[in-house]
């Protein structure tokens, strides 16, 4: 045991803070995650998290907070994708690589201009991958905001979202409407987007939103089970790979491993573990296809 | 000194635009943007693998490479093949940065691999986009009748017996080549870029698939020389402006039709 867990894990007040904002990101983006990937956006949540790597670059130039900027930076680009029109998936996903690729661009022109700051050193790698054990205490309370709202307008509009994600043909019969919802998924996926930057760092943060989801989907065919799987994948791998990267300082002499990479394997282990197992399970039972 | 080093960015510069010009037009046309954004990411820990450990950048980009684009076609297609290719390229990215950070000079090579250096490109780098651009330039003659057959009307290419798995890796393959020798220039992140902004827009210009080719080609071109330019005089990334540039090349043949849809 004290193997797995070395020890002052609990006791770490750097820890804390990252199992607290790291737990947030998590459940968020998971649950966001599942309508996300159900609309078939898997390319869209990526690009506006890569994209918010502008806005995270931007921050310290203009003197915001981080996931300020995170935010904003991914509702812009959120916001162009839903303005311009499009005829096809294809056109679409297009469209999603021109702006990505136009965000990136300004991620490399705000990087570079950080640079030249001073005590700037390290803010490159902080942006892109994340340094959650560096969060302090007050970057609690964005956090926590941030969480709590995505969380209550998630709550509230879950139905709508969840049916126009899986037959927008039937929600507009029913009386929801499109273009509301649309905007509070996109309001919801760029805070999740911002809440996983904050902990895996701008470039990684589709890891957080795009892998528990889809292995919840793989697992459950309910929606409604899904996001509660989701959320506790989600956390699971979170807090277990802010443990081993917690570790990892021990085991291997002080050349830690980044806590980013940690939680991404930890996700993906999960993910191919727990999917592979399942398609072995059905293999086992006869090759019996469901649906 | 200064002369040299510009010489050696704009010939890697432009080797690594013809490719992308090429690639792109495939890539447009297949709408495999996800993909196209998904393969470059495996040359970033590939590179930083190589930089780590000592190994031939060359051959490990292409191990990688060739691992990438079997992983995604293996996969299949619709929307599994998109949460796939966001699961894989999350893993690479976190891998790159894993082997990255056991390195002196961290945040420079992290840097260099993603957004690249147009300007700072090595003699080393120069042999490795050479070496890979000779590569793809023989996959594309020895594949491209089929390859856009198979692209422009994919049932009369099953017709006339072109298998389409075979050309789907084919595909992949040649993509994940371009963006490994496209990594060092404009880096792992914008390679894609380049690729599909001049495509999408030679595409709206030419209906002849061949004038299209060529458009995109040149469009890539003028592209890196511009950002070559403008990076040289203002000291800004050329990065910026090779992702700014993708941008106005997608959104100008459409400026009309948005015109009348605002009207409308």
């Amino acid at each position: 045991m004290s193997f797995l867990i070395q020890s002052g894990f609990l006791q770490s007040g750097p820890v804390q803070h990252a199992l607290i904002v790291g737990g947030i990101a998590a459940v968020v983006a998971a649950v966001v995650g599942v309508p996300t990937l159900i609309r078939g956006q898997a390319f869209a949540s990526d690009a506006l998290a890569h994209v918010s790597t502008a806005g995270g670059a931007l921050a310290p130039l203009i003197g915001v907070n981080a996931l300020t900027g995170f935010v904003l930076m991914a509702l812009a680009a959120g916001g162009m994708l839903e303005a311009v029109p499009v005829r096809d998936r294809a056109e679409r996903d297009l469209l999603t690589g021109i702006v990505l690729g136009a965000g990136l661009g300004l991620a490399a022109l705000f990087l570079s201009l950080g640079v030249t700051l001073p005590g700037a050193s390290g803010a490159t790698v902080g942006v892109l991958f994340g340094s959650v054990f560096l969060l302090g205490a007050d970057d609690l309370v964005p956090a926590l905001t941030a969480g709590g709202l995505a969380l209550v307008l998630l709550m509230a509009f879950l139905r709508p979202i969840l049916l126009a994600a899986l037959d927008p043909d039937l929600a507009r019969v029913s009386g929801v409407r499109l273009r509301l919802t649309g905007a509070v998924h996109l309001a919801c996926l760029t805070l999740a987007v911002g809440l996983a930057a904050m902990t895996v760092g701008a470039i990684l943060s589709t890891a957080l939103i795009v892998t528990p989801a889809a292995t919840a989907i793989a697992l459950t065919a309910r929606p409604g089970q899904s996001l509660l799987v989701a959320a506790g994948l989600g956390l699971a791998g979170t807090w277990g790979g802010l443990l081993i990267a917690y570790d990892s300082y021990v085991w291997t002499n002080g050349h830690a491993w980044p806590a980013s990479f940690c939680i991404v394997t930890a996700l993906c282990v999960l993910h191919f573990g727990l999917t592979g197992g399942l398609s072995l399970l059905r293999h086992l039972r006869g090759g019996k296809v469901r649906r | 000194m200064i002369a040299g080093i510009f010489t050696s960015s704009w010939i890697a510069g432009s080797i690594v635009a013809a490719m992308a010009g090429v690639v792109g037009f495939f890539v447009v046309l297949r709408g495999a943007s996800f993909a196209a954004h998904a393969l470059p990411l495996c040359a970033f820990p590939a590179l930083a693998a190589a930089h780590l450990f000592g190994l031939d950048p060359l051959g490990t980009a292409l191990a990688f490479a060739l691992a990438g684009a079997a992983t995604i076609s293996a996969i299949g297609q619709g929307t599994r093949r998109d949460i796939a290719s966001a699961i894989w390229l999350v893993l690479m990215l976190a891998l790159g940065e894993l082997f990255l950070s056991r390195m002196h000079s961290y945040a420079r090579a992290v840097y260099g691999l993603l957004f690249g250096q147009l300007l700072g490109v090595t003699p080393a780098d120069l042999h490795l986009i050479a070496g890979v651009g000779i590569l793809a330039a023989l996959l594309i003659l020895l594949t491209f009748r089929p390859l856009l057959l198979s692209t422009l009307a994919p049932e009369l290419a099953v017709a006339a017996g072109v298998p389409p798995r075979l050309v789907e890796f084919l595909f992949l393959a040649l993509l994940a080549l371009a963006s490994s020798a496209a990594l060092p220039a404009v880096g792992a992140l914008l390679c894609f870029s380049l690729m599909v902004g001049p495509a999408s827009a030679a595409r709206h210009l030419f209906d002849r698939p061949t004038a299209a080719l060529a458009a995109s080609v040149a469009l890539s071109l003028l592209t890196v020389w511009g950002a070559l330019l403008l990076s040289s005089a203002t000291g800004w990334p050329a990065s910026l402006f090779v992702g700014a540039g993708g941008l106005a090349l997608y959104l100008a043949p459409r400026a009309r039709s948005f015109r009348s849809l605002v009207r409308a």
